[in-house]
């Protein structure tokens, strides 16, 4: 399990289903007798939070292995709609890693939301929701969710909102988040292009004295740019991210779904 | 003589002393199925204009050895849908058994409803997309118990749209649809001629009936030609809005070993 969240490639390959294998350490000619509850189904998500929105994205391909067994498996839900349909959802969660448990989790968070809105008569803030989804993957603690889970959505005070979490239910708020497949390709991207990491003011000194570039929020048409170039540059390098890309932009007017096509090969 | 039904088949006792009870208690772990047995191979199915085609061979192995050779791993449900199995036959049985009980109660419960609607799907009987759900809930919960249904599972039939459905379920409960799939050596075979016919749903509502049911011959002959496990007799259906058709003896026609003596680069010959 630790090497399909681990976000080292050089130590532990990059990160496909297969080096999560169990390796035999049967001896020659006996035959290993465990069921493998796990799996990994590849894909890759993003979450950027901007001032008054937020976008979450997700690739929507689900391998198993070098097959391709659906270009068309979306891993971003609209959660605690009070119907089926979601239309006045107000939150996001995207789920990546092993699509049966991430399907799982979805259908238990959205089935907590939806009972929440309706004795409360109001739907969940993203804190709140953000909260319980811990203590869901926490539940299952000794036989996890095999899955990085991201859940958007907007504060409070109406910013952009973002957290993630680890399979076990650590989390955290912040900015962008990317995970799955690719997280070790986008994530370091996004370091530099959201949180404008090793970025200087040019010929603001030397050493100490160097100034780093002024943070500030990302537009909305600066966050969709970057979101399409990491998905296009993960694409090209990472063979399990592909087919298509679905985006979901959350904002005071509800939240707003687009899907692109991504390359198929 | 002791007539009591535990005493059957027994050796007797006033003979040979009493009998050692202790080997027909079950204690030690609970031995759920931790690997397949009796198997059967590929499953491929494409979706078409007015429905779905779905086949699979007759075979089911016992390892290398071709020990069932008439098998049926097509079956219908509610005569709206079609569920094809690979994998172990005894967990398709065990599901063949819990989806006709399944059929019966929702047959039942709908009874009045069905008989009004003409053609297609009855209106509140569960379609294929409803048994997709179903049975990958089944599936997944069977994963959790650490005790899974050893099979790779698909289903074709209509959605709540009335639009064509194909979706797969595995051991996992991993579900997911597309305009065509394949289990097992299929996933690797046939699916790249059928995706070359069905890359997506708008190419497969382009084709007909009668290209379905070629491409689906033609994969099973590829498949024929190389997968070791399988058979040159299988089950074609066909899902449309007027029903289900199995025609479980179908045969490979046309086969060309040609390319047999070419194949090089393993077995007995050296290059």
């Amino acid at each position: 399990m630790a090497a399909m969240f681990s976000q080292n490639p050089l130590m532990n390959g990059p990160n496909y289903s297969f080096n999560d294998a169990p390796r035999s350490n049967a001896p020659d000619g006996a035959r290993e007798h465990r069921f493998d509850p796990y799996a990994d189904n590849g894909g890759s998500t993003l979450a950027i939070a901007g001032a008054d929105f937020t976008i979450m994205a997700g690739d929507t391909r689900l391998t198993s292995g070098y097959s391709i067994n659906s270009r068309f498996h979306p891993k971003l839900f609209k959660i605690g709609g009070s119907t089926a349909d979601q239309k006045d959802a107000t939150l996001v969660l995207s789920v990546v890693g092993f699509a049966a448990d991430g399907e799982a989790l979805k259908e238990r968070l959205d089935a907590i939301c939806k009972m929440y809105r309706y004795r409360h008569g109001k739907p969940m803030s993203v804190k709140a929701c953000a909260q319980r989804l811990s203590t869901i993957l926490y539940q299952k603690r000794f036989f996890p969710y095999y899955v990085h889970a991201i859940l958007g959505g907007l504060d409070e005070d109406g910013k952009g909102a973002v957290y993630s979490y680890d399979p076990v239910g650590s989390y955290e708020r912040e900015q962008c988040r990317a995970g799955g497949a690719a997280a070790s390709l986008i994530m370091p991207f996004l370091d530099n292009q959201v949180n404008f990491k090793n970025q200087y003011v040019p010929n603001s000194g030397e050493g100490h004295a160097l100034q780093e570039r002024e943070r500030r929020p990302l537009t909305r048409a600066e966050v969709e740019m970057l979101v399409k170039d990491a998905f296009d540059g993960a694409v090209e390098r990472h063979i399990e991210v592909g087919d298509g890309l679905q985006m979901m932009a959350i904002t005071k007017d509800g939240i707003e779904e687009i899907v692109l096509p991504l390359k198929k090969d | 003589m002791d007539h009591r039904p535990q005493a059957w088949g027994r050796p007797r006792d006033d003979v040979y002393g009493p009998y050692d009870a202790s080997y027909l208690q079950t204690s030690g772990p609970k031995t759920a199925t931790q690997s397949p047995v009796v198997t059967g191979t590929s499953v491929i199915a494409i979706k078409f204009k007015d429905g779905v085609v779905m086949a699979a061979d007759n075979l089911a192995s016992y390892g290398s050895l071709a020990r069932f050779t008439d098998v049926k791993r097509l079956r219908p449900f509610l005569s709206t849908s079609v569920v094809g199995f690979g994998g172990d036959v005894s967990d398709m049985q065990y599901l063949d058994r819990h989806l006709t009980e399944l059929a019966i109660d929702e047959a039942y419960e709908h009874e009045s409803s069905a008989a009004g609607t003409s053609g297609g799907a009855p209106g509140g009987q569960l379609n294929a997309a409803n048994l997709h759900k179903y049975l990958s809930k089944l599936m997944y919960r069977r994963r959790n118990d650490f005790d899974p249904l050893w099979n790779q599972v698909l289903v074709a039939g209509f959605d709540g749209a009335g639009k064509p459905f194909l979706g797969s379920v595995d051991l996992r409960g991993t579900a997911f649809a597309a305009p065509s799939l394949a289990s097992g050596f299929g996933a690797m075979l046939a699916q790249p001629i059928m995706r070359r016919h069905a890359a997506t749903d708008a190419d497969a509502a382009a084709l007909s009936r009668e290209q379905a049911v070629q491409i689906v011959r033609d994969c099973m002959k590829v498949l024929f030609y190389r997968d070791a496990r399988s058979l040159d007799r299988y089950s074609l259906a066909v899902v449309t809005r007027d029903g289900v058709e199995i025609s479980e003896d179908e045969r490979l026609e046309q086969q060309s070993w040609a390319f047999a003596e070419r194949v090089r680069g393993y077995g007995t010959q050296v290059v």
